[in-house]
């Protein structure tokens, strides 16, 4: 057992510093981001910027081959750079989709000349992607989507209705998932495409989120043609095409973003209650040590799963176990902390708010949390079929005609 | 970054597997829960035959002189398999307070007889229920005897060798003591306790001749260091425990069928197996991190080490009561091994002080370091 990198890793760490040295800036504090120095259309455009710097420094696609324009690069290298990362301010939330889940599933389904045509814009930053998956009436279970393709001549034409796609408003290009034959069975019907966010007939609108931000939008589709060249994969085997992007994701959702113990626990050094500082009261006392110990597992898991990574083995779905416990503790430690800032701890003003309002902010983002990229449901099912080797569930829906299932009440 | 254990390592685990697997099976077990043999003392001597009794123990000393890390890995098997021997008291607690505080004579004397597992050796410290601290020890010393009575005192009825926390001639402050109990002046009475497999008893000494073990006065330190120490082997104990409790209610719910299938097909079986797999996850990884600290003497191990202790208590705890109720009636009788694991696990989570108190603990070592 040791943290000590290998030779290897601690060359490519001194490059990823001597980079981010040059071209970063360090972060204001622990919560700022690039959105909230650059916000909307500057954020953008700073950040093809910076992602062109980095593709042209070579920490771009560290995993991608070189034919694309990547490095090869053994996985533990992205993780070191996102360790290095952790300090600077850095463009978050604009190529992770397009890099790290649209790309990916070009190469293993598109021919060499779209892979040759998309894949070095989308590592320069040139374009952005997004991926039109979830619907109103399909989120865990995908599969149930209900945006209609159907072939007219070499093109198809669809029809329906996306949301939750982040960068949408902003994405050059999108994967898109849609049902081809809705009297095949649910798995069975679905067909794979890729398109230019720019064609005719797709509108964009933002969605409002508890917290006031907007990260993500619904996306109408209305007559849009789509040449049947772009399709990904076979006709009625979209569901394996779908399966390739997800199994992406899980190597590309970050870690939460937010207040955790440490915040918590410094609050908790500052702040008077009615028997003296909060720190010297029991039941504080208890709850930090019971954040303080769960904090830690998931750091120490990963550090396994780096481990892991760093003999050049696919990290498995063990890894949803991080997001399993930090997201609901990120939402439990903000209303904790606002218990301990107690009538105070309404207030929402940053100039007014202790730690600028971060525990409130948190309070209002973090259910999102539990629920974006894995319920907290679907990711105890993961666990539980492909960790634990449990059955999947009975299911009613597996061989009957899609268009024959119940569907959601409206 | 390698934050794993070596090939060999791992090869010293399936060799105790296999070992525990003949010889600590849970008929093994049984015979100790179900009878007043106090410990097997075949797996007793088993186990010493192997050199697991002097594994992090130096050559010098008649030990393996092995590491800690290897002594971890042999934790998690005795957890696992609810071993019925007085293994964490003789090598965790003497052993590791000899090491820390004995002197050459000591040390020469005791540390190759418990390598050889010729003694067994037991610490105490507690008199009476309530968390025992430098004002509830009321045994004394003076001219080199002790007077008091201890309980519950793991393996006090069957130890050879003692470790004693005394106030010295009226001091406020604590004091340890290396008492041979086959001094005039023991008497011992077990204790039944709710692990049968572990034996305890009340120990009253009487004028016992007794020698310091360490400076006069540094007892509660010395005690915290050898506990922190403890800590993270029985850490890896409550991990193996944690993981055998998770196998068993897994295996039992693909098998058992209800509503015409297997139970372990609904979400309510598989999001509870789940958080039990997650709460044994997060304790593994905090037990390789203390088993790091522990195993390159880190200046972290005080934290690392409460916050393993903290996490596998739990993690252990959750586990072996939610492997009864998976299993359901059946859970609750004497016949299914489900008790065993619940009876360890409550055992192992008091034995070096509660989850409570290490948590405490745990958030004034955290304050001390940010200060």
């Amino acid at each position: 057992m040791d943290f000590s990198d290998t030779p290897d890793e601690a060359g490519f760490r001194n490059e990823a510093r001597a980079f981010l040295e040059r071209h970063a800036e360090p972060k204001r504090g622990a919560f700022e981001t690039w959105q909230s120095r650059y916000p909307d259309r500057e954020g953008l455009e700073r950040a093809k910027d910076f992602q062109r710097k980095r593709a042209e420094a070579g920490l771009a696609g560290l995993h991608w081959p070189k034919a694309y324009g990547g490095r090869e690069a053994p996985a533990i290298f992205q993780v070191i750079l996102a360790q290095e990362e952790a300090r600077y301010l850095v463009p978050r939330g604009y190529f992770e989709i397009g890099l790290g889940m649209c790309m990916p599933t070009l190469f293993a389904y598109a021919t060499e000349e779209q892979r040759r045509r998309y894949a070095p814009a989308a590592l320069r930053g040139d374009e952005v992607w997004c991926q039109l998956f979830s619907e109103p009436g399909a989120g865990s279970d995908l599969a149930g989507l209900r945006t209609r393709a159907v072939r007219d001549g070499d093109a198809w034409v669809i029809n329906g209705q996306k949301i939750w796609t982040s960068g949408a408003h902003w994405a050059d290009h999108a994967i898109l998932v849609t049902r081809s034959d809705p009297k095949a069975p649910k798995h069975k019907g679905l067909t794979f495409f890729f398109l230019s966010m720019k064609s005719p007939g797709i509108e964009t609108r933002r969605i409002k989120q508890i917290s006031g931000q907007s990260h993500f939008n619904e996306v109408y589709l209305t007559d849009v043609r789509i040449p049947d060249s772009q399709r990904l994969g076979a006709v009625g085997q979209g569901w394996g095409v779908a399966i390739t992007t997800l199994m992406n994701e899980r190597l590309t959702s970050g870690e939460l973003r937010g207040p955790d113990f440490e915040e918590l626990f410094a609050l908790a050094r500052a702040i008077e209650l009615e028997d003296g500082p909060a720190i010297a009261n029991a039941a504080v006392r208890e709850r930090l040590a019971d954040y303080y110990v769960r904090t830690q597992g998931v750091r120490w898991s990963r550090f396994r799963t780096m481990t892991a990574i760093s003999r050049g083995d696919t990290p498995g779905p063990e890894n949803s176990m991080g997001k399993l416990v930090n997201a609901p503790k990120a939402q439990d430690i903000a209303s904790f902390a606002m218990d301990l800032l107690d009538m105070g701890g309404v207030v929402t003003d940053k100039d007014w708010a202790p730690m600028r309002a971060a525990f409130q902010e948190s309070l209002l983002s973090s259910p999102g949390s539990r629920i974006a990229a894995g319920t907290d449901e679907i990711l105890k099912n993961i666990i539980a079929e492909r960790v634990l080797g449990l059955p999947q569930d009975i299911r009613v829906d597996r061989e009957a005609p899609f268009d024959q299932l119940p569907a959601s009440r409206r | 970054m390698n934050f794993d254990f070596s090939p060999d390592q791992k090869a010293l685990r399936d060799q105790a597997r296999k070992f525990l697997g003949e010889h600590a099976s849970s008929v093994r077990v049984r015979r100790i829960l179900d009878t007043d043999e106090p410990y097997d003392r075949d797996l007793w001597r088993g186990v010493a035959e192997m050199g697991w009794t002097g594994t992090a123990i130096p050559e010098a000393y008649g030990g393996a002189g092995f590491g800690y890390l290897e002594l971890c890995v042999i934790a998690e098997e005795l957890g696992r398999c609810v071993a019925p021997i007085p293994f964490s008291s003789t090598v965790y607690l003497v052993a590791e307070a000899l090491l820390l505080a004995g002197s050459e004579a000591q040390k020469r004397k005791w540390l190759p007889r418990i390598a050889g597992g010729e003694v067994v050796g037991c610490l105490a410290l507690a008199e009476g229920a309530g968390a025992p601290t430098p004002r509830t020890v009321k045994t004394r010393a003076a001219a080199n005897t002790i007077s008091g009575t201890k309980a519950p005192v793991t393996d006090g009825d069957v130890a050879d060798v003692a470790i004693v926390a005394a106030r010295a001639n009226g001091a406020a402050e604590l004091s340890l003591f290396l008492v041979d109990l086959s001094s005039a002046g023991v008497t011992r009475t077990t204790l039944p306790t709710v692990d049968p497999t572990r034996s305890h008893a009340q120990v009253v000494f009487d004028g016992v001749a007794a020698e310091p073990l360490g400076a006069a006065g540094t007892g509660a330190k010395l005690l915290e260091r050898v506990f922190d120490r403890a800590a993270v082997l029985v850490a890896f104990e409550q991990v193996g425990g944690a993981q055998a409790a998770l196998d068993m209610a897994r295996e039992y719910a693909m098998g058992r069928f209800a509503f015409g299938r297997p139970i372990a097909s609904f979400q309510a079986i598989k999001h509870k197996l789940v958080d039990m797999y997650v709460g044994l996850e997060l304790a593994r990884s905090n037990a390789y991190y203390a088993a790091w600290a522990l195993s390159t003497n880190a200046a972290e191990l005080p934290v690392a080490a409460a916050t393993a202790r903290v996490s596998a208590t739990e993690a252990y705890f959750h586990a072996a009561k939610e492997n009864i109720q998976t299993h359901g009636g059946m859970g609750f009788t004497w016949e299914f091994d489900c008790h065993l694991h619940y009876r360890r696990a409550k055992l192992t989570g008091l034995g070096l002080g509660s989850a409570r108190r290490w948590k405490d603990l745990l958030i004034t070592r955290l304050e001390a370091q940010a200060s």
